[in-house]
């Protein structure tokens, strides 16, 4: 036994380790990386287990099953929109089961800190009908991530952790414990895993069948707490993973507080909610995302005699992340007394490119280029270089998911657009940049992809990258690209008029073209000289 | 006994770093403690605050709710001016007075650092300065930490523990130069 200084996301990731891990994949991501980032560095010290970072979520998925098919306990970790990628053998993962345990990371980012939208995992959870934890502290990410892969062993079936971002980007003490070692390998089961119809009907009959035990599970965890109070039965609260922090840091100093049910685990606690919602005339719900347990507490019609509050009867903001002082409004208390604003005016600090970023002289070049082209279209992808859509350089036009600025290149050309472009880093590029560059190349579609090499996963803090140098250049060749419409530029400001011509005849090329501009990340430039 | 801290300041200025240090002093200490900090996209030179939560007590919320803050400790004025709201009646601000202009409408740091006076009690130092004479310019974050320090309440020994735990590897230089910026801090804090 002994203290740890933890991120919430370590806290998962030494969970993990310490309930006998053999493999951990991932694809980096806000606000997930940190869980791969402490499994590499752990496994590298220790080799006692394997931590890789994998070309996609999808792919990460893929590993992490297998080595749960080998017997093995097994870790994939990403963003909530990481799930997406991977939600084709997540949905099916559900149906074959697991074999060794396997635990997913699904890391929420309520309020978009880092992302594109703020979907809630739990609604992956209820999809795909599988047992999922929701940490409130570091202590329980730490040991039901530890349980989860007992609980996966014991139902057959992955389980899911459901983090949000503020959890998983906050510091603090954890009390680890006596770690378990790996299991043995053991193959077995081929026709719970092969999902023909004969065999993918009599498994999903058996995962319905498990629902009514999974419910019961939940009902007993510890992690689900229920407190009554006899004496007044106005409000109570249900409140999961930071909700209920903010339920309690909001309700310090009381001398009572309203009865709670605190949830932690999924599919709900059945017969813990209803006994709450019997006791008392009201129900707040407090949870950090999507109003996922008010909307099933509620359903069509409501509940009769009482009244449920949360995020759709407006006692909270339906969009953005929960803190203190919006759970503190919502229980009825004053603000605390606090100094007033400055009143000076204060302009916002955005993220911007670093100075010295090679994308910064691929866009001032990209700029110039398609300046007697009013009718272009830049589409661009997931980076730092999605900052190329704010000023000063106002070079790109989309942002969507990992990779979609070339299928979507392909699709605006196919309807009539010219010139088209799309710009995608290199690890993006290997995420899923090859695939639809494969269909335009047999297209030989008319557009013009800038493939941005800096030799790094840069946004999310210099992880590898599988699609850099020379590799991606034999890539780009091997999809099918024309050799001679394989163009490399550096990106460099004494190199800018070469740059700017480069871009230009390959935007009058009508057919496929990619333009791969090579310079390093300066962040890993710097690393590498301290 | 509690102490809730906002630390601010611009990405890639070492608030990670200042926070790095007040946790492991917390924990030699016997503390409970929650740090919430930012990564990922903000890092690239936007606005970052971490919020650090000391207490004797076991704490609930990893953010610190508006008027809970008893100091803004930050490596940049007009960032120490962003998270007024927070701090209680009779809190402080610690702040450089070094304006990190990489916006275009950074507003004249005179009417700035006016407005970081308004606060119930503040402390300015020229971090920069102080670190240069430390030894490095980029120990302004130890600086202010220095400032800070006698506004804290962690036992000193258990933050130059951690200062020296932290810089020992990367040579005795450096070392000596945080060492430096932190007593330099505290002594400007002193007289300020």
């Amino acid at each position: 036994m002994s203290h740890q200084i933890l991120l919430g996301d370590e806290a998962i990731a030494l969970g993990a380790v310490h309930a006998g891990l053999s493999a951990g994949y991932s694809y980096p991501g806000t606000p997930a990386s940190e869980i791969m980032e402490y499994l590499v560095r752990l496994a590298g010290e220790t080799k006692a287990f394997t931590a890789v970072w994998s070309v996609n979520e999808k792919v990460a998925y893929e590993e992490a099953l297998g080595a749960s098919f080998a017997g093995k306990r097994a870790l994939v970790s990403f963003k909530h929109v990481g799930l997406n990628v991977a939600a084709d053998p997540f949905m099916n993962s559900a149906v074959t089961g697991a074999n060794g345990g396997l635990l997913v990371v699904s890391a929420d980012d309520p309020g978009m800190h880092s992302s594109q939208n703020e979907q809630d995992s739990r609604y992956y959870v209820q999809f795909a009908q599988i047992f999922a934890y929701e940490p409130s502290d570091h202590q329980e990410a730490y040991d039901m991530a530890r349980e989860a892969f007992d609980v996966s062993e014991r139902f057959g079936l992955p389980v899911l952790m459901r983090m949000v971002t503020r959890l998983a980007h906050s510091r603090s003490p954890v009390q680890t414990r006596e770690p378990r070692g790996p299991n043995e390998l053991k193959t077995g089961a081929a026709k719970d895993w092969t999902l023909l119809p004969v065999n993918a009907r009599r498994r999903f009959a058996l995962l319905l069948d498990r629902q009514p035990e999974m419910v019961r599970f939940s009902e007993e965890s510890p992690f689900n707490v229920l407190k009554l109070n006899e004496s007044d039965r106005s409000l109570g609260v249900i409140a999961s993973g930071v909700g209920y922090n903010y339920f309690r840091e909001a309700m310090k100093g009381e001398a009572a507080l309203p009865s709670f049910l605190k949830v932690s685990t999924y599919p709900l606690p059945e017969s813990l909610v209803r006994e709450l919602v019997g006791h008392v005339d009201a129900v707040l719900v407090i949870e950090d995302g999507y109003p996922f347990i008010e909307r099933q507490l509620k359903g069509l019609f409501g509940i009769a005699g009482k009244t449920v509050l949360g995020k759709l009867s407006g006692a909270f903001p339906v969009t953005g992340e929960l803190s203190p002082d919006i759970v503190r409004r919502a229980l009825g208390r004053d603000p605390l007394p606090a100094v007033a604003a400055s009143g000076l005016p204060l302009s916002g600090r955005p993220p911007q490119l670093c100075v010295g970023c090679p994308h910064a002289d691929t866009f001032k070049a990209l700029n110039k280029a398609l300046e007697n082209y009013p009718g272009s279209n830049v589409f661009s992808d997931i980076g730092c270089y999605t900052l190329g859509a704010l000023p000063p350089y106002n070079a790109v036009q989309t942002c969507v998911c990992m990779g979609a600025s070339v299928g979507m290149a392909r699709g605006a050309s196919d309807v009539g657009l010219h010139p088209v472009l799309s710009v995608i880093g290199d690890s993006t590029f290997a995420h899923s940049g090859i695939t639809p560059l494969l269909g335009a190349a047999f297209a030989n579609t008319d557009m013009t992809v800038i493939v941005l090499d800096n030799a790094t996963t840069a946004m999310t803090g210099g992880q590898p990258s599988y699609g850099t140098g020379e590799r991606l250049l034999r890539i780009i060749e091997g999809v099918g690209v024309a050799k001679e419409h394989i163009r490399t530029i550096e990106p460099l400001p004494k190199n800018h008029e070469k740059n700017i011509q480069v871009i230009k005849e390959e935007i009058d090329y009508r057919g496929l073209s990619v333009i791969v501009a090579i310079r390093e990340c300066v962040q890993e430039t710097r690393k590498k000289r301290s | 006994m509690k102490q809730d801290i906002i630390l601010a300041g611009v990405g890639g200025q070492g608030i990670l770093s200042i926070a790095y240090v007040i946790d492991n002093a917390a924990l030699a200490d016997g503390l409970f403690f929650k740090q919430a900090e930012v990564h990922g996209m903000a890092q690239r030179g936007g606005a970052v605050q971490s919020h650090m939560r000391l207490s004797s007590d076991a704490i609930w919320s990893d953010l610190i709710p508006k008027g809970e803050a008893d100091m803004i400790l930050s490596v940049e004025p007009l960032e120490a001016l962003r998270y007024f709201e927070y701090l209680r009646p009779g809190g402080i601000v610690v702040t450089s007075l070094t304006p990190y202009r990489n916006i275009p409408d950074y507003p004249d740091i005179d009417r700035v650092l006016e407005a970081v006076r308004k606060a119930p009690r503040s402390v300015v130092v020229d971090s920069e300065k102080l670190a240069r004479e430390a030894g490095t310019v980029k120990a302004q974050n130890i600086v202010l930490l220095g400032a800070a320090a006698g506004s804290l309440i962690l036992k000193e020994a258990s933050l130059l523990a951690t200062i020296d735990a932290l810089f020992r590897g990367r040579g005795a230089a450096v070392l000596e130069a945080n060492l430096k910026a932190f007593e330099l801090g505290k002594k400007a804090a002193l007289g300020a």
